[in-house]
């Protein structure tokens, strides 16, 4: 996919992949009660019924995987955007299928609260990121420039904000309030299968559409025109790009809520270990997500059981509050590299 | 062919030939529409009207990758966003070559390798691109055209930020590529390297061709007098010079 011969990406690629795997274990053993991993693994085939079994089937494990899925996209996302963009800065957001997602699924609990179908709250959030995406495609056209397409996704975000502050603002209690604030935080908690298989498709769309993307970014460090003396086809790397990220991070945010920082530090993080390449850069990106995701979730579960906080912190909190502070610090760092 | 953009016509029925073992000078004032028609030449930009030929063939009759092998292109000022090394830089202008989801195979590093020589970069390999100057720069984009060993090299402005030992070895590295089956054009402001090296020149002014053909015929003073507004003096001891002396008034 990428260029390039390399000592440094692969066993890079092999740990992020060993870390997934630690950290999802120590999740599925992380809750109430901790369960040894050797009895987390073996836990299927010597004791399938009973209910200890149950909890990490039917409670930890897809809130794991959640974590995982969320966290690729979101990481994969920020890497195709900040590539696509030729910009550090750039994050997933930009699309507006993440605050479309967020608007829906707020619309899904102010008027139906969940009463309708369990999973009404994250299929309207997926409607609402599929809509938005619909919607910036008939703004800016089908042959326009990357900035035209950012100007459309930058207009929707600001639509769909303002109708998300109306929300909140007629919102009939003080308790609805607080349940649409905390759920626009980002929450990994109480998700089941049925919620999984609500954001997969798209998910998984938006991912095959991603993949093959690396030449393209990777021509693109010499700017569009350059690269399309190159032969990529720059007007078509950009849709398939925005359309990927808009379903798996439209997906991620309709399921989990707004997780930030994830699809802008991740990337970052991950860029010297690419060697700066755009394109290595997306897989490195996707692991490192899952990585920090779920890393951060396993922290907001031990803060809970060993402090006493009066309700328990939102996972997209503590990436935030984690992210903010060491993004500074990358931006102090690497200042010189971009701001010549 | 013609190029318009925005109702406005950047270049107007010009007609240019390259042929094997060429290399061919465009020169002109600023805005003349060299950059306009080299991008066109380059299928950088689609919207012509007219026609560009390749070995007899409609240009757009080629895929963008048969013609990103057969054409290369390069900008003038181009860009670099990404702190990579510069050995990583020009790697980036195999591509072409690079069968879908392949990796990267001897050939393509032998290529780099002798690029990065041929454009005297090697002592920059393993040096971030943003570390490096604007003539440095230059030389390491200009290696990165040359890696994807095209039959027609397009650059654009070249020499316009090297020193002058570099001005040179840039200049007879574009000879020694116009050879055999390979050709070349070069957008160049310095009209006595333009008369040293190229085999043909067209001059442009406000896009249209002004003159071209042998190099003695296109750089006469009243051609430069009528298009640059200048009046020069022009010679040939060791090497052909031109130098300007005043601004006409017109």
């Amino acid at each position: 996919m990428a260029l390039g011969a390399d000592t440094a990406v692969d066993p890079a690629r092999w740990l992020l992949l060993v870390a997934v795997l630690l950290l999802s274990v120590v999740s599925l053993c992380l809750g109430q009660e901790w369960i040894s991993p050797w009895r987390v693994i073996s836990l299927p085939f010597a004791e399938p019924d009973s209910v200890t079994a149950v909890i990490v089937r039917e409670i930890r494990l897809p809130r794991t995987l959640i974590a995982v899925i969320a966290g690729i996209s979101l990481g994969v996302s920020g890497a195709a955007m900040q590539g696509l963009l030729q910009n550090p800065l750039a994050s997933p957001g930009l699309v507006g299928s993440a605050s479309g997602a967020a608007l829906g699924a707020v619309l899904a609990l102010y008027f139906f609260a969940g009463s309708w179908h369990p999973q009404s709250v994250p299929m309207a959030g997926m409607l609402g990121a599929l809509l938005t995406t619909g919607l910036v495609y008939f703004l800016a056209g089908s042959d326009s420039s990357v900035s035209t397409l950012i100007l459309a996704g930058v207009a929707i975000n600001a639509l769909a904000g303002a109708t998300l502050s109306l929300l909140l603002n007629l919102a009939p209690s003080p308790f609805a309030v607080q349940e649409l604030v905390l759920w626009t935080l980002g929450d990994l908690s109480d998700r089941s299968f049925r919620d999984l298989w609500v954001m997969l498709p798209c998910t998984v769309a938006g991912w095959l559409l991603l993949c093959g993307t690396g030449r393209a970014l990777d021509a693109m460090t010499l700017g569009e025109r350059t690269a399309r003396s190159m032969g990529i086809n720059t007007s078509m790397t950009s849709w398939r790009i925005f359309i990927a990220v808009s379903l798996c991070v439209g997906a991620a945010v309709a399921t989990t809520g707004m997780i930030g920082f994830i699809g802008l530090v991740v990337p970052h993080l991950m860029r010297p270990l690419a060697g700066h390449q755009p394109g290595k850069l997306l897989l490195l990106a996707a692991l490192g997500g899952a990585v920090m995701l779920l890393a951060a979730d396993i922290g907001v579960r031990l803060i809970a059981l060993h402090s006493a906080l009066p309700v328990p912190l939102k996972v997209g909190v503590l990436t935030a509050l984690v992210g903010a502070p060491f993004f500074l610090l990358l931006i102090l760092r690497s200042r010189r590299q971009y701001l010549q | 062919m013609s190029i318009s953009r925005a109702t406005r016509r950047l270049v107007a029925r010009v007609s240019l030939d390259v042929y094997a073992g060429e290399l061919v000078g465009l020169i002109g004032p600023n805005g003349a529409g060299k950059s306009t028609l080299l991008a066109a030449l380059a299928g950088v930009d689609q919207d012509i009207h007219g026609t560009i030929e390749l070995d007899g063939q409609h240009l757009h009759t080629f895929s963008a990758y048969e013609r990103a092998l057969k054409i290369s292109w390069v900008e003038q000022q181009g860009a670099i966003h990404w702190p990579v090394t510069v050995e990583r830089l020009v790697m980036l202008g195999r591509i072409p070559h690079l069968p879908a989801w392949g990796r990267v195979s001897d050939q393509d590093r032998e290529a780099v390798e002798n690029a990065l020589r041929v454009c005297d970069c090697n002592a920059l390999r393993q040096r971030r691109v943003t570390t490096l100057s604007g003539g440095e720069r230059a030389r390491v984009l200009l290696a990165r055209a040359l890696v994807a060993e095209p039959e027609l090299l397009c650059a654009d402005e070249p020499i316009a930020t090297l020193d002058l030992g570099h001005q040179l070895q840039t200049m007879q590295l574009l000879r020694d590529f116009a050879r055999n089956e390979r050709a070349a054009i070069v957008v160049l402001h310095d009209l006595s390297l333009a008369a040293r090296y190229c085999d043909r020149l067209y001059l442009m002014h406000e896009g249209t061709m002004a003159a071209s053909g042998e190099v003695a015929s296109v750089l006469t003073a009243q051609n430069l007098a009528a298009v640059y507004g200048v009046s020069v003096i022009s010679g040939c001891e060791t090497v052909p010079w031109v130098v300007p002396v005043e601004r006409l008034r017109r």
